[in-house]
């Protein structure tokens, strides 16, 4: 059981469609299977439209490259939210030690989330620096993979690289080095 | 060349699987959750010279597949629920006609429109029994990503090899999550051609069945005129009502496959040999049911676990042995019991048959499986 | 006047599959061999022909003619020409249909494949019923004529099939009758010639269902009502009251692009855009 667990990390994240929260969990699929030699299984749901509506994405990362049998998440070690109604719903879904990253562009108040919570203005500070909200998702990578390390930095970076549009991977690499700043930031001021 | 891993969706294997197995025309119409494949197909196929077409409705669809193939093309449509339904006459049709095709059902929630994007298993006897009349098919159910590609592949062969509609039976879950996987060269792979007539065209019956019991169809176009009708007809292809040759082609249809089953069965057996309880589970559901399994071991529960790889036909000689050993056979599907049915009537009494279904849209979860587990372990 | 014998339509014929199952005096006869003589007098290679069809009386054609034949389902023939002739665009598909299979249960091929101007050639047997479940209303059943679901007279609307057909992009549409069955070959010709999607319509008698249930009388009776009532599409314009009556001969004929060799362009860009 315990050596089972331990080869199966579980990211959730969660949103409103249009936020590349779905791109964002391929992103990391791809980092973990294709650039890092893990498995990694990838699965969402989507809302009632392509756009608006609440959009979930879900990796399972096996570290240790062991077969994933479940290909959905059960309780997650990670989860990242990025609206209220995800918060309401997910917010205490995670494993005792689990990390929560919340957009507080969105979500004020976490009250009902439980383990380790790490507030960042996500998609505020994406439009501060980029004067857009485009790259926000990939940002909230550059935090998750900074503060998890669940796939190598250069793995992330060729990840993201092959799944965003040509002539747009500079600000794509600019945007994930915003994340892993915030996440030290935060980190730092929590330690 | 090293082979690098992909990282692709089950809608995605499967179009890579089926252009791996020689596919060259795909006629359907848009469905969730079914959609990525023609979205595919429609983009890669003229780059191999194929055809894709979207037609007016899913019973063109099938229409245009089943014309498509008599012209020698390895053909295929892909559909969710609603389309299936819409597709039955016409399996029918292919099944008398003895033209190869492969429908791919990624199965959502019903009936009629009901989860478009909800998983469900509620197509199991529908692509067995849905057509009309006593017939007999190939399906297959894959349970990952890899799966579906090589199932893919498979289903092309068989359908070119039994010259029969084959089916293959998805599941949301598998046709829209990723995995990795390593895609072959083709020449890895056992790829499966149509047989062509041999004799001269004054010579050429086209159902004079080889020894197997299957047609054998010279592509239209090749100097082999003939005739193809829905109607009962004799080994010349034209219409009978001899009593002799209805009752000659009935049963021709039907047991050229029944008389290949155990070539055509496919299943996985995992730690069955001392187990109490055996977990029968297809499809995505098989992912829930190893992970379950694995956890009763871990707290002493001798659970194994039967996973159907081919559905129909159905390994009913395989489920009898297994009851013979175990107290019970637990069925989990994402229906209200239909394979059950089958897995009862194999197992003939031998063990107890408990049943754990689930109808909400929602993929059965270990935690449900290990409920219902303790609950009927002893 | 009798046809004039020629020997070239013996071959296309299955012989040994006749007798035919079509009552005495039936107009699908006439037609077959209008066929068959629109097809010979093109030389085409038999086999290279595919002939199609549903169900009903017409639909049974494709047994008695010696080239690829398909009998499919109600309806469907025009979608499993669609899957033949984009698959194998050298093969020349014909298809046999009549108007409940084409108008009623086949409607939406018959109007998507039109569409497309897919390069089939559509023969429609129009006798204004069901021949052969025995006798129920078409589509194309007139108001108020009678059938064995209209014991009362038939209260729906009929429609122009050559119109529909028009207005979908059909790029050859052609009507006659089996009275004037002189003229059937060569608009037979001309459809299968056309690269595109061709529809013929011929109005033909059914007298044992159509011409009994509306006390018409026997085929003579109703190729008499033919000749009164077909107004040749070259006298349009001319001051006839049209009341009843329809335009014969060549309907339509135009251009626009043919599906499968747009296919076959668009797959050259896209394996010359591959390459590059």
């Amino acid at each position: 059981m315990e050596s089972r667990q331990k080869n199966r990390y579980e990211i959730r994240l969660a949103g409103m469609g249009g936020q590349g929260l779905i791109l964002a969990g391929i992103i990391l699929a791809e980092a973990a299977t294709i650039f890092d030699g893990k498995n990694a299984v990838q699965s969402q749901s989507y809302g009632p439209e392509s756009r608006g509506g609440a959009s979930r994405a879900e990796v399972i990362i096996s570290p240790e490259d062991v077969e994933i049998d479940y290909p959905k998440v059960t309780t997650p070690d990670m989860l990242l939210v990025m609206s209220r109604e995800a918060m309401e719903r997910y917010g205490h879904e995670l494993k005792p030690d689990g990390i929560i990253i919340i957009d507080s562009t969105y979500v004020h108040k976490p009250e009902k989330a439980t383990g380790k919570i790490i507030s960042i203005p996500v998609t505020e500070l994406t439009k501060e620096k980029f004067g857009k909200t485009i790259v926000a998702n990939i940002v909230a990578l550059g935090i998750i993979v900074e503060i998890t390390g669940i796939v190598s930095k250069d793995s992330l970076e060729k990840a993201v690289i092959k799944r965003v549009p040509r002539g747009t991977e500079e600000l794509n690499k600019s945007a994930l080095e915003l994340g892993y700043f915030l996440a030290r930031e935060k980190m730092n001021t929590i330690n | 060349m090293k082979k690098e891993y992909k990282l692709l969706q089950g809608n995605e294997a499967c179009v890579e699987g089926a252009l791996m197995a020689g596919v060259s025309f795909f006629g359907g119409y848009p469905i969730t959750p079914s959609t990525e494949i023609a979205e595919s197909l429609a983009s890669r196929l003229p780059l191999t010279g194929g055809k894709f077409i979207q037609m007016e409705d899913e019973i063109g669809s099938i229409a245009a597949v089943l014309g498509a193939s008599l012209t020698g093309a390895k053909a295929m449509t892909a559909t969710s629920g609603p389309g299936f339904s819409l597709m039955q006459e016409l399996i029918g049709f292919a099944c008398i006609t003895e033209i190869p095709c492969v429908i791919v059902n990624v199965q959502r929630l019903g009936p009629s429109t009901g989860g478009p994007t909800s998983p469900a298993q509620g197509d199991m006897l529908q692509a067995r029994w849905g057509t009309h009349g006593d017939h007999n098919l190939i399906a297959l159910c894959p349970t990952s990503i890899e799966e579906t590609f090589y199932h893919t592949i498979k289903c092309f062969n068989l359908a070119e090899e039994y010259m029969v509609p084959v089916i293959l039976l998805m599941d949301e879950v598998i046709g829209h999550m990723r995995e990795r996987i390593k895609i072959p060269d083709q020449k890895e792979l056992m790829i499966i051609n149509r047989q062509q007539p041999s004799m001269p065209p004054e010579e050429y019956l086209p159902y004079r069945a080889d020894e197997r019991g299957v047609a054998v169809l010279a592509n239209f176009g090749k100097g082999y005129r003939y005739h193809v009708t829905g109607l009962i007809h004799d080994e010349t292809g034209f219409p009978t009502n001899d009593p002799k040759e209805t009752s000659k082609l009935i049963r021709r249809i039907n047991y050229k496959i029944e008389n290949a089953k155990d070539k055509l069965l496919d299943f996985q057996k995992d730690n069955t040999e001392d187990a109490e309880l055996i977990i029968f589970a297809y499809g995505s559901t098989a992912r829930s049911a190893l992970r379950s399994a694995h956890e009763a071991r871990e707290q002493g529960m001798k659970v194994g676990t039967f996973i159907p790889k081919t559905i129909w036909p159905f390994p009913e000689k395989a489920i009898f042995e297994l009851a013979e050993k175990v107290k019970t056979i637990m069925v989990c599907e994402m229906n209200l019991g239909q394979l059950v049915y089958e897995v009862e009537r194999a197992v003939k009494g031998k063990a107890r048959v408990e049943l754990l279904s689930k109808a909400s849209g929602e993929l059965i979860t270990p935690k449900d499986i290990m409920k219902k587990v303790v609950e009927v372990y002893n | 006047m009798a046809i004039k014998e020629k020997s070239g339509i013996k071959k296309y014929l299955r012989l040994n599959k006749f007798p035919h199952i079509w009552c005495g005096g039936c107009g699908n006869g006439i037609v077959l061999r209008g066929i068959l003589q629109g097809i010979d007098d093109l030389g085409l290679e038999q086999n290279k022909i595919v002939m199609i069809s549903g169900i009903g009386c017409s639909s049974r054609m494709p047994g008695y003619v010696d080239f690829n034949t398909l009998h499919t389902a109600h309806g469907r023939a025009i979608a499993f020409a669609t899957g033949v002739k984009l698959a194998k665009p050298d093969l020349h598909v014909i298809i046999i249909t009549g108007d409940g299979d084409c108008a009623a249960i086949g409607g939406n091929h018959l109007i998507h494949a039109a569409r497309r101007n897919i390069d089939l050639t559509v023969v429609i047997l129009n006798n204004s019923i069901y021949g052969m479940t025995s006798g129920q209303y078409s589509p194309l059943t007139p108001y108020g004529s009678f059938a064995t679901t209209a014991p009362y007279g038939n209260i729906e609307q009929s429609f122009d099939l050559c119109e529909l057909v028009s207005s979908a992009g059909a790029t050859y549409i052609a009507r006659s009758t089996t009275y004037h069955a002189m003229q059937i070959p060569k608009l037979i010709a001309a459809g299968i010639e056309n690269s595109g999607f061709s529809f013929i319509e011929i109005i033909l008698h059914c007298h044992t269902y159509y011409g009994r249930k509306n006390k018409i009388g026997g085929p003579v009776e109703m190729m008499e009502w033919q000749k009164s009532h077909a107004v040749p599409i070259s006298k349009k314009g001319s001051n006839i009251d049209m009341t009843g009556k329809f335009y014969i001969g060549e309907l339509k004929k135009t251009r626009s692009p043919e599906y499968c060799k747009t296919y076959d362009e668009l797959i050259s860009a896209t394996q010359r855009r591959k390459e590059s």
